[in-house]
C-alpha cells in the first residue's frame, strides 16, 4: 500500500533540487553581508569629538594633506595631527566656535582628542603608507574625494580583494610622484595627457606601464606575496 | 578520550623519559660504538625503543591530546561552542578603534616608526651598554650598543629579558608600611625623626646594605653619606660576587684588581672552573665575540682548555676539557703553576691529570704572551692568585691580560660585609637599615639566619627597596617600589671601566624610586630628582662651558668617552702564593652556582628567562641537582629522583639530573630557586639551596649526605624533544672534525647533495630576484649561550607557556639551540646547533597545508600567514626539522594591560589554534625593504640583520641576500665547512651550517 501520494516524488526532487539554491543563496547572501558596509564601514561617517570637515580645509583653504598628515612620507602611519597643528590657525580664527571646543580643551588641559579611526585594516595587516606614496599611489586612490567630504568616511571595502586590485595590477592606477597629494587628478585621457618622464601620455595604461617601470615597482609575483602585507 | 584523563608522567610524553633507564645499556651503547657518534640525550645514547618513537613523532606523546580533566560531556560542549565560532569568524565585524594623537607631538618624533635610545643595564655592577628600541615611548625591544667595546651589538639573556621585566605586572607597584600601602610622603616623614637621631649618633645606629655598585654617582652619594653620619656603615652584599677574584687579587698583588682579557690575542686558552662564555660573566659579550674571531680554523685557531667543576656550556665547548672536583682544582693549579715556573709547587697530581697538565703546562709556555689562564669566580682566592702568578711568568700581562682598578666602586668581601652587619644586628647596634635593593631574607648565607635577624633583632626601622614585594621587603617596614632600569637616570660601569649613562625609556610605571633618590633622602636631600643628581655629579667631573654638549654626547652615544681604565702595572708580591691549604675530607662535594636562566634568584619572575632551557639539561622552571652517571649508577639513581642533600646539619630535597660530564663523587645544586615571594610566575618554581649555604663555603663545600626520598618530581626538559630523524646511512646532523682532518679534507661536512631539478614540482627561478634570503649558523662560533632565544622571543612576540606545557612539549620557541653529546658520558663534548625554521626552497610543509596558510615568497621566504590557518597541524608533521609551534591553547596573555604595551607592534599576536615559526624576522626585512626602495637603492649588505643575528655574541649567524655574490652569508655560504641539514632530502635549506672545526692537541687527543 502506498502511504504517499505519487505527487511526492516530485516534490521530494523539487526539495532536493531546491535546497542547492537554498544553500546556494545562503551563501552568497552570506558573502554579500560580508562586503556591505555594515560589516566593512565603506561610505560610514562614524562619530568624531568635532564634526571636522576635509573639504572645507582641502578644498575651501587649500591645505596640503601633509599639512596635517605629517609622517605619510616617512612611516607606514600617515599621523594623526597633534592638537597643537588644528590650534595653529585656531588660535587665530574662530577661536569663540563651540565646535571647536573640544580642540580648546584638549590644548588646556593637555589631553588628547581621542578621533574615531576611519580607515581600519585587521591587526594582522601590515599597510605603510610611506612605500605607496612613493610609488605613485595618490591619496584619492585609496581614500576617495576627500576634497569632497564634509564628514570623512571609509572610501572602500578595505578587504583583500581591493587590495589585491591594485597589488595585482597597479599599472591600473598609479600616477607621477607629483601628483599623488592632488586631490583634483585625472587620468589621461586624450583631452587631458599627463606629462611623466618627458614624455606625454594619453591613457593610463601605457602611463601606468612607464611609471610602474621608472619607480621600480615590484613585479605583481612578488607585491603579491603573502610576507608583503602579513607577518 | 576524556575518560582516560589521568595525572601525566614523564613517560607519557616523552617516552624516552620512561623510568628505569638502564645504564647499563648506554655502557653497551657506548662501547660499540665507533667514530663520532652524537647525542642529545643519556636515553638517545643507548637507543631506547622509547627514544625511537619519541623521534618519530611531530610532536612528544600527548601534545597533541586533550587530556585534561573535561568530562565527554563538557568535551562535546566545547566542540559545539568552537563550531559555531567558527562559523562565525568569516564575519567578524573589527570594532570602533581610538586614534589618539599628541596634544604637541615631540621633536624628530614619527609615528610608527622607532627610536632608538642609548642607555645601559647593571648586573652586579657591571653595566652592558644597551640601545632600546622604542615604539610610541614604549620600550619593546633590546639591542647592544653596535658602537660600544664591550657590547659591539651583541647583548646577553639577561639584558635581553629585563624587558619583560619593565612590564611585569607583579612589580612592586606601591610604597607599602608593614604590607600596607602608603603614600611616599608619609615614608617621608616617619623616616625623619628616625634620620635626626642618627645624625646626632654620627649615624652609629645606621647601615646600609646595597649590592655591588659600580654607579659612580651612586658611589658619590654613598661616600657623602658616610661624611655625614661617620660612624654609619656601608654593607654589601649580592650571592653571587667577585670575593674569591678580591681576596685572590689581595694575595697576589696587595689589592684588588679588575682582571680583564683580551681574547682576540690569546692562542691557548685555560680556564680554571670559569664559565666565562655564558651570560653573568663580566665582559661576557666581548669575550665570546673575540674568542669566536680565533675559532675560524682557516685563520690563526685557538685553543681552549678547561678545567671544571661543574658542566658549563664554555667547558663542553673547550677543545680540552678536564672535570675536577671544585676542590680539585686548585691542587690541580698549583701543579700547572710548578710546571710553568709560577711557583705553588709542592701538590701532587694523580696519573691522569699529569698527562693533562703536562701538555696544558707545555702548551701554555710554548705561547708566552699569547696564552691565558682565567680563573672562575667559585674558586679559591689560591686559584685567583696562581692564576695571576701563571699570567705573569707566561708574559701574558699587558697582552692577553690587562689589570685596571676595580669597576666595584667598594671591593670588599661580601661574605664578611653580610657577615657583620649580621652580627651588629643581633648586638642590637643597628636602629635603621636600609636595603636598597636584592633579598638577604632569602639569599644571605644561612648561618647568619638573616630573616630572622630581620624579624627578631629588634632594628627600629627596616627600609627595602626593590622592584619586587619580595622575601626580604615582607620583613621590613618600608618597602619602596624601585623604578626598573629603564625608567630610570643612572650610570654604571663596563666591564672595562667605561662609563655609560643610563636614561629613561619612559615614565616611570608606579613612580619608583631609585637607590640614588632614596641615599639622596639620607643625606637630607629629598626632593631632589635622580636626574639631578646623576647630572650634577657629571656636572662635578666634567666643569667648564661645554658640559652641555658633552652631556647630550654621553647620552647620544651611550657612554663617556675617556672613561676606560687604562690598565696598570702590577707587581706580584713575593710571598703571593699561600700554602696549599689541606684537601677537604673525602666524600661527596656541593658546588652551588648561579643559575644558567635565573641567575641568584633576582630574575624569578620573568617568565622568558624561567623558560629557556639551560644550555646542556635543558631544564625549564626548575634547579635539579647535577649528578655524574657513574654516581648515578652507584646510588642506583636515575633522572627525576628526589634526594635530600644534608650539608653540616642543613637539609634541601631536590630532584636529580644525571649530566653526562660532571666530575664524580660531587653535585652541583643551582641558586636563585624555590622563591617564597617572587610572583605569579616564579614563586613555588624549583628548589631553595640556598639553606645549604654557608658563610665559611659560599662556592663549594665537602661532606655532603645524599640520601634518596624514593619519590620523583616531574622535571620540564626540552631535551629530546624536537629530535630529528636522521634516514639510515645519511649524515650527523653536526658535523665536526678535527683541525688536522679539516686541513686534509676541508670538504668533510659537505655531501653530494641531491640535483636541484630532482622534484615533482616546477623548480621556481629564484636567481632572477633581486634577493633571495638565506642564513648561515657557525657552529664553530656558536658557544650555546642562548642568547638568540630570547632575543627572538622578544621580536617575535613568542608566549610563554608555562612548566606543564613544556613538559608536554608545547613550548613556542621559534629558534632551539640543540645540544649534541659527543664521546664518553664521564667526559664529552658538546656542539650546539641553533636550529630556527630552514626556509627551504622544497619546503615540505607547505604542499600540505590544505589552506594554503603557509606559502613560499618569491624571495625564498616560507610565509606563515596565521589568519588562514585552521590549525590541522598537517605542516608540523611533515616538517623534518621540528621548527613549527602550534598554539594548543591561547598561550598569550590578551588581558594584562602592560604586556600589551611591551609587544613588538609589527608582528601579528598569534591567537590558539595557530601555527606558528620562524619568519626569518619578515617584519625586519619588509622595514629595510621600504627604507631602501624609498631610496631609490637595495638593502646593503649588513644593515638588515635577523634578531638572533643582532644579539648574536659570538657573530655566528649571518643572514643576506644569497643574491648578491659579495654579501657576507654568500661568502660563507661558498667556505667548504658549509652543509645543510638533512640535505639529502632535498628540501634545499636557506640556513645552512658551518661545520665545526675543534683544534685538539695532538699530544692529549692520542
Amino acid at each position: 500500500m502506498q502511504i504517499f501520494h505519487r505527487s511526492t516524488n516530485t516534490l521530494s526532487r523539487a526539495t532536493i533540487f531546491g535546497a542547492v539554491f537554498v544553500v546556494a543563496a545562503a551563501f552568497l547572501v552570506l558573502a554579500e553581508v560580508q562586503r556591505s558596509p555594515y560589516i566593512t564601514y565603506e561610505g560610514v561617517r562614524k562619530p568624531q569629538p568635532v564634526p571636522f570637515s576635509h573639504q572645507h580645509h582641502v578644498t575651501g583653504l587649500g591645505i596640503d594633506c601633509r599639512y596635517c598628515h605629517t609622517s605619510v612620507e616617512q612611516s607606514s602611519f600617515a599621523g594623526i595631527p597633534p592638537t597643537k597643528t588644528c590650534m595653529n590657525c585656531h588660535s587665530q580664527i574662530w577661536t569663540n566656535a563651540a565646535l571647536l571646543e573640544p580642540v580648546r580643551e584638549s590644548y588646556r588641559s593637555n589631553k588628547s582628542l581621542q578621533w574615531t579611526r576611519v580607515n581600519q585594516l585587521p591587526d594582522y595587516v601590515y599597510f605603510n603608507h610611506s612605500i605607496h606614496v612613493n610609488k605613485g599611489v595618490g591619496c584619492n586612490t585609496c581614500h576617495g574625494p576627500v576634497d569632497q567630504m564634509p564628514l570623512m568616511y571609509q572610501n572602500a571595502s578595505m578587504q583583500m580583494e581591493w587590495c589585491l586590485e591594485c597589488h595585482r595590477g597597479a599599472e591600473k592606477f598609479v600616477r607621477p610622484r607629483d601628483q599623488v597629494f592632488n586631490m583634483r587628478y585625472q587620468q589621461p585621457s586624450t583631452t587631458n595627457p599627463v606629462v611623466f618622464a618627458g614624455a606625454s601620455f594619453t591613457d593610463q595604461e601605457s602611463l601606468g606601464r612607464a611609471i610602474v617601470q621608472n619607480y621600480k615597482v615590484r613585479a605583481v609575483k612578488d607585491i603579491t606575496n603573502c610576507d608583503t602585507c602579513h607577518r | 578520550m576524556a575518560e582516560e584523563a589521568k595525572p601525566r608522567r614523564a613517560e607519557d610524553v616523552c617516552p624516552s623519559k620512561k623510568s628505569g633507564l638502564d645504564l647499563a645499556t648506554v655502557e653497551a651503547a657506548l662501547a660499540q660504538t665507533k667514530g663520532p657518534e652524537y647525542w642529545r640525550s643519556l636515553e638517545e645514547l643507548s637507543g631506547t625503543p622509547e627514544f625511537q618513537e619519541m623521534m618519530h613523532r611531530e610532536f612528544p606523546k600527548g601534545a597533541s591530546e586533550w587530556l585534561d580533566g573535561v568530562s565527554r560531556r563538557g568535551f562535546l560542549r566545547l566542540m559545539g561552542a568552537s563550531m559555531a565560532l567558527a562559523g562565525m569568524t568569516g564575519c567578524t565585524k573589527l570594532p570602533l578603534q581610538k586614534i589618539v594623537p599628541y596634544v604637541k607631538q615631540p621633536e624628530e618624533f614619527i609615528p610608527g616608526r622607532p627610536l632608538f635610545y642609548a642607555t645601559a643595564m647593571t648586573l652586579s655592577g657591571y653595566a652592558s651598554p644597551l640601545l632600546v628600541e622604542s615604539h610610541l615611548g614604549r620600550p619593546t625591544k633590546i639591542e647592544g650598543n653596535p658602537e660600544h667595546p664591550a657590547s659591539q651589538g651583541a647583548t646577553d639573556i639577561f639584558a635581553q629579558a629585563s624587558l619583560l621585566e619593565l612590564y611585569d605586572p607583579d612589580r612592586s607597584q606601591t610604597t607599602t608600611y608593614r604590607g600596607d600601602a602608603r603614600s611616599w610622603n608619609s615614608f617621608l616623614q616617619a623616616t625623619r625623626g628616625m634620620l635626626s637621631v642618627q645624625k646626632g649618633l654620627q649615624g652609629a645606629g645606621l647601615r646600609v646594605l646595597t649590592q655591588t655598585i659600580s654607579s659612580p654617582s651612586l658611589n658619590d652619594q654613598m661616600r657623602s653619606l658616610l661624611k655625614l653620619y661617620p660612624q654609619a656603615k656601608w654593607h654589601v652584599y649580592e650571592p653571587v660576587n667577585r670575593d674569591s677574584a678580591n681576596a685572590g687579587a689581595q694575595i697576589a698583588f696587595g689589592e684588588a684588581v679588575e682582571t680583564r682579557y683580551n681574547l682576540d690575542k690569546a692562542d691557548v686558552i685555560l680556564s680554571l672552573d670559569a664559565d666565562f662564555l655564558y651570560a653573568g660573566f663580566p665582559g661576557f659579550t666581548r669575550y665570546v665575540r673575540d674568542f669566536s674571531k680565533r675559532r675560524n680554523p682557516d685563520g690563526a685557531i685557538s685553543r681552549l682548555y678547561a678545567v671544571e667543576s661543574t658542566p658549563t656550556s664554555t667547558g663542553l665547548k673547550a677543545d680540552h676539557r678536564l672535570p675536577l672536583r671544585a676542590s680539585e682544582v686548585e691542587e690541580f693549579a698549583r701543579t700547572l703553576a710548578a710546571e710553568i715556573g709560577g711557583g705553588g709547587g709542592g701538590a701532587s697530581s694523580s696519573a691522569a691529570n699529569a698527562k693533562f697538565v703536562a701538555a696544558v703546562a707545555a702548551d701554555l709556555k710554548a705561547h708566552r704572551s699569547a696564552s691565558v689562564v682565567i680563573p672562575g669566580e667559585h674558586q679559591s682566592p689560591a686559584v685567583h692568585a696562581l692564576a695571576h702568578a701563571m699570567n705573569q711568568v707566561l708574559g701574558n700581562v699587558g697582552h692577553t691580560v690587562e689589570y685596571t682598578e676595580p669597576v666595584d666602586a667598594n671591593p670588599i668581601s661580601h661574605g664578611d660585609s653580610i657577615r657583620d652587619l649580621a652580627a651588629d644586628m643581633r648586638a642590637g647596634k643597628v636602629d635603621l637599615l636600609v636595603i636598597l635593593g636584592g633579598n638577604p631574607a632569602y639569599d644571605a648565607p644561612a648561618d647568619l639566619g638573616f630573616a630572622d635577624l630581620l624579624m627578631k633583632s629588634g632594628v627600629a626601622l627596616r627600609v627595602h627597596l626593590g622592584l619586587y614585594q619580595n622575601e626580604t621587603a615582607e620583613l621590613c617596614h618600608w618597602h619602596i617600589n624601585e623604578a626598573h632600569y629603564l625608567e630610570s637616570w643612572g650610570d654604571g660601569r663596563a666591564y672595562d671601566g667605561t662609563v655609560s649613562i643610563a636614561q629613561p625609556m619612559i615614565d616611570p610605571f608606579y613612580d619608583g624610586k631609585t637607590a640614588v633618590e632614596l641615599v639622596a633622602i639620607l643625606n637630607g636631600q629629598s626632593g631632589t630628582r635622580t636626574h639631578e643628581i646623576v647630572q650634577a655629579y657629571w656636572q662635578k667631573e666634567h666643569p667648564g662651558a661645554d658640559f652641555d654638549a658633552f652631556w647630550r654626547r654621553a647620552l647620544h652615544d651611550g657612554w663617556i668617552a675617556g672613561t676606560t681604565f687604562a690598565p696598570k702595572a702590577m707587581a706580584l708580591k713575593a710571598d703571593g702564593i699561600p700554602a696549599a691549604s689541606a684537601l677537604g675530607p673525602a666524600g661527596i662535594e656541593i658546588n652551588f652556582r648561579r643559575d644558567p636562566s635565573v641567575h641568584d634568584g633576582r630574575f624569578s619572575n620573568n617568565g622568558w628567562l624561567q623558560e629557556l632551557p639551560n644550555p646542556l639539561t635543558k631544564i625549564t622552571w626548575d634547579n635539579p641537582v647535577m649528578i655524574s652517571p657513574a654516581m648515578a649508577d652507584r646510588m642506583k639513581l636515575k633522572s627525576e629522583d628526589m634526594v635530600e642533600l644534608g650539608v653540616n646539619g642543613a637539609k634541601a630535597v631536590a630532584p636529580v639530573w644525571v649530566q653526562a660530564g660532571h666530575p664524580d663523587n660531587s653535585v652541583t645544586v643551582f641558586l636563585g630557586y624555590g622563591r617564597r615571594r617572587a610572583g605569579r610566575v616564579g614563586t613555588g618554581a624549583g628548589f631553595d639551596m640556598y639553606p645549604l649555604r654557608t658563610t665559611a663555603a659560599p662556592s663549594f663545600a665537602a661532606g655532603v649526605q645524599m640520601r634518596a626520598t624514593g619519590e620523583t618530581y616531574k622535571l620540564a626538559s626540552t631535551q629530546g624533544y624536537q629530535t630529528m630523524e636522521t634516514p639510515v646511512g645519511s649524515r650527523p646532523l653536526v658535523r665536526v672534525a678535527d683541525l688536522e682532518e679539516y686541513r686534509k679534507d676541508p670538504k668533510f661536512a659537505q655531501e653530494g647533495e641531491p640535483p636541484k631539478d630532482l622534484t615533482l614540482y616546477t623548480p621556481y627561478d629564484y636567481a632572477s630576484q633581486t634577493y633571495a634570503w638565506g642564513m648561515t649558523i657557525d657552529l664553530n662560533s656558536c658557544v650555546g649561550c642562548n642568547s638568540c632565544m630570547v632575543a627572538c622571543q622578544s621580536e617575535n612576540n613568542i608566549a610563554v607557556v608555562g612548566k606543564e606545557q613544556v613538559a608536554k612539549g608545547r613550548h613556542m620557541h621559534w629558534l632551539r639551540i640543540d645540544t649534541y653529546y659527543q664521546g664518553d658520558r664521564a667526559n664529552p663534548a658538546a656542539h650546539f646547533q641553533p636550529v630556527p625554521c630552514m626556509h627551504c626552497e622544497n619546503a615540505p610543509c607547505e604542499v600540505v597545508c590544505p589552506v594554503g596558510a603557509t606559502l613560499h615568497s618569491t624571495e625564498g621566504l616560507n610565509d606563515m600567514v596565521y589568519n588562514r590557518c585552521v590549525g590541522t597541524r598537517y605542516c608540523s608533521n611533515n616538517c623534518p626539522y621540528k621548527v613549527r609551534r602550534f598554539n594548543f591553547l591561547l598561550y598569550q596573555d590578551w588581558e594584562t594591560p602592560q604586556y600589551k604595551m611591551m609587544r613588538n607592534p609589527d608582528v601579528t599576536i598569534r591567537s590558539r589554534g595557530v601555527m606558528e615559526k620562524c619568519s626569518y624576522c619578515v617584519q625586519r626585512i619588509n622595514e629595510n625593504r621600504i627604507d631602501a626602495e624609498r631610496a631609490d637603492t637595495t638593502i646593503p649588505d649588513g644593515k638588515l640583520q635577523t634578531a638572533c643575528q643582532q644579539v648574536c655574541p659570538a657573530d655566528a649567524i649571518v643572514f643576506g641576500n644569497i643574491n648578491d655574490p659579495n654579501s657576507r652569508v654568500s661568502k660563507l655560504k661558498a667556505q667548504a665547512r658549509n652543509y645543510s641539514l638533512l640535505g639529502d632530502l632535498n628540501t634545499r635549506p636557506r640556513t645552512t651550517y658551518l661545520a665545526e672545526v675543534r683544534n685538539p692537541n695532538p699530544e692529549l687527543s692520542a
